[in-house]
């Protein structure tokens, strides 16, 4: 059965912005959408949200269905006084234990963490609390190869018990992933 | 006002553990005003809070109970469309101190009386604003153990908390509400600048040295609590008032914020 399924979804703000997207996305799977910078990748992952709308077509969610979802900019303060610990445990992300690279830096205070690091540390927030779907929104921003490679992991780490829907413009990211891809110009499953 | 070295006189127990409980407390709010990027609404609150204060006692009404009137007026106003801006804040603290200081113009209230709200009376506190004092800690402490990780949470990944589909605007409204209530019993006690000095200073110092939330919050509150006892003490000693004594202290404190900092 299908977490969430897109049917012929245009999303946008005050114009439409996407071209029909359709595609269906189970428990276990994950998706790439893919495609040319301006294609509305994000824009459709926002209206899943209620942070773009929804100007035509449908979104179908199973019954109950928890949504967690990473934007492309993750909020970074000038001050932030609290550790990497702290900062899991009040976003409720403790369905599985950090990897063990991140497990190291999280008695930093976020805001003493590297643009790679805090980028990380955002990504395992989101797939840490136990959602359904994940949805994810340029995961890679920040990232150095090394870094390329622990965000791989983190999103492989338990992936058979959710779904997730990432974006991004770096194809072999979503190729190493293991993604079935979605490009979004023409809204037609590739995978 | 000592009766021998250490013991104080009984007039001064009411206002000193009503100022002790307020300067504990102020802090640990400032810190998350602070993390939302809106202390300036702190100030903008205080500013209603003494136009309250000021009407009530033009209308020969409790000045608490205007002075609640007056933030939660602002809370309203925090709530609407355009309200959670640097903006907004400074229209409530320009509305606030206009209707203040007119108030005080053109009633029976007069100047000082107005200074006095503004510049604080923790020294003619009594039962009742200790009572208030206690009452707003019993409520505090424990809504912000639950409150506080909903607000961390909802500040640092407020897509998650759209994405969420939680009425998440009941723990902010929950908030605001906190604040304008310790607010309003703070400048009603303290007075509007000794309030705001005690919500912003510590949480400056505090965000900057401290390594966790856990040691902000001991930190503001620290900080506070020792500020507020030497100027309590300092201003009797010196017959000085209170408030601007407080608001001096910790702005001297506030070199700290650069001192060995990389």
């Amino acid at each position: 059965m299908s977490l969430i399924e897109l049917e012929a979804l245009v999303a946008g703000y005050a114009q439409p912005a996407t071209a029909p997207c359709s595609l269906r996305l189970a428990r276990g799977e994950i998706v790439g959408l893919w495609g040319s910078n301006g294609a509305g990748k994000s824009t459709l992952l926002k209206a899943l949200v209620g942070l773009a709308r929804i100007h035509g077509g449908r979104v179908l969610r199973s019954p109950g269905l928890q949504l967690t979802f990473l934007p492309q900019a993750p909020v970074r303060l000038a001050e932030m006084p609290l550790t990497g610990h702290e900062f899991l445990a009040f976003a409720g992300a403790d369905c599985l234990p950090p990897p063990a690279s991140l497990a190291a830096r999280l008695d930093q205070r976020l805001d003493a963490l590297s643009g790679g690091e805090f980028q990380l540390l955002s990504l395992w927030a989101s797939l840490a609390v136990g959602a359904d779907l994940v949805l994810l929104d340029e995961p890679t921003n920040n990232l150095d190869l090394a870094h390329l490679t622990l965000a791989r992991e983190e999103i492989l780490a338990g992936s058979s018990t959710r779904g997730c829907l990432v974006v991004s413009h770096d194809r072999d990211f979503l190729d190493a992933l293991g993604a079935r891809i979605v490009n979004v110009q023409s809204g037609r499953s590739h995978g | 006002m000592f009766s021998r070295v250490g013991h104080m006189d009984e007039i001064f127990h009411f206002p000193f553990l009503t100022g002790l409980l307020l300067a504990a407390l102020l802090p640990v709010l400032g810190n998350l005003l602070r993390l939302r990027d809106e202390w300036l609404a702190a100030l903008g609150l205080a500013h209603l809070a003494a136009a309250g204060g000021l009407l009530a006692l033009a209308c020969a009404l409790p000045v608490m109970a205007g002075a609640i009137s007056g933030a939660l007026l602002g809370v309203a106003g925090k709530s609407g469309r355009a309200g959670r801006s640097n903006s907004a804040y400074a229209v409530m603290v320009l509305a606030g101190w206009s209707a203040g200081m007119l108030l005080a113009a053109n009633s029976a209230v007069g100047e000082a009386l107005a200074h006095a709200v503004v510049d604080g009376q923790l020294y003619f506190s009594g039962h009742g604003e200790l009572l208030a004092s206690a009452g707003l800690a019993c409520i505090v402490w424990p809504a912000l153990r639950w409150l506080t990780p909903r607000l961390i949470a909802g500040r640092l990944m407020p897509a998650q908390e759209k994405a969420s589909a939680k009425a998440a605007w009941r723990w902010h409204l929950g908030f605001d509400i906190l604040v304008a209530l310790a607010v309003a019993i703070a400048t009603a006690c303290v007075g509007l600048m000794a309030s705001f000095a005690l919500l912003f200073i510590p949480s400056w110092l505090a965000f900057s040295r401290a390594r966790n939330w856990r040691q902000t919050n001991l930190l503001a509150s620290a900080i506070s609590v020792l500020a507020y006892l030497a100027a309590f003490f300092l201003a009797l000693h010196f017959d000085q008032p209170f408030g601007p004594t407080l608001c001096a202290l910790l702005v001297l404190l506030l070199p700290l914020v650069g001192m060995g900092k990389k």
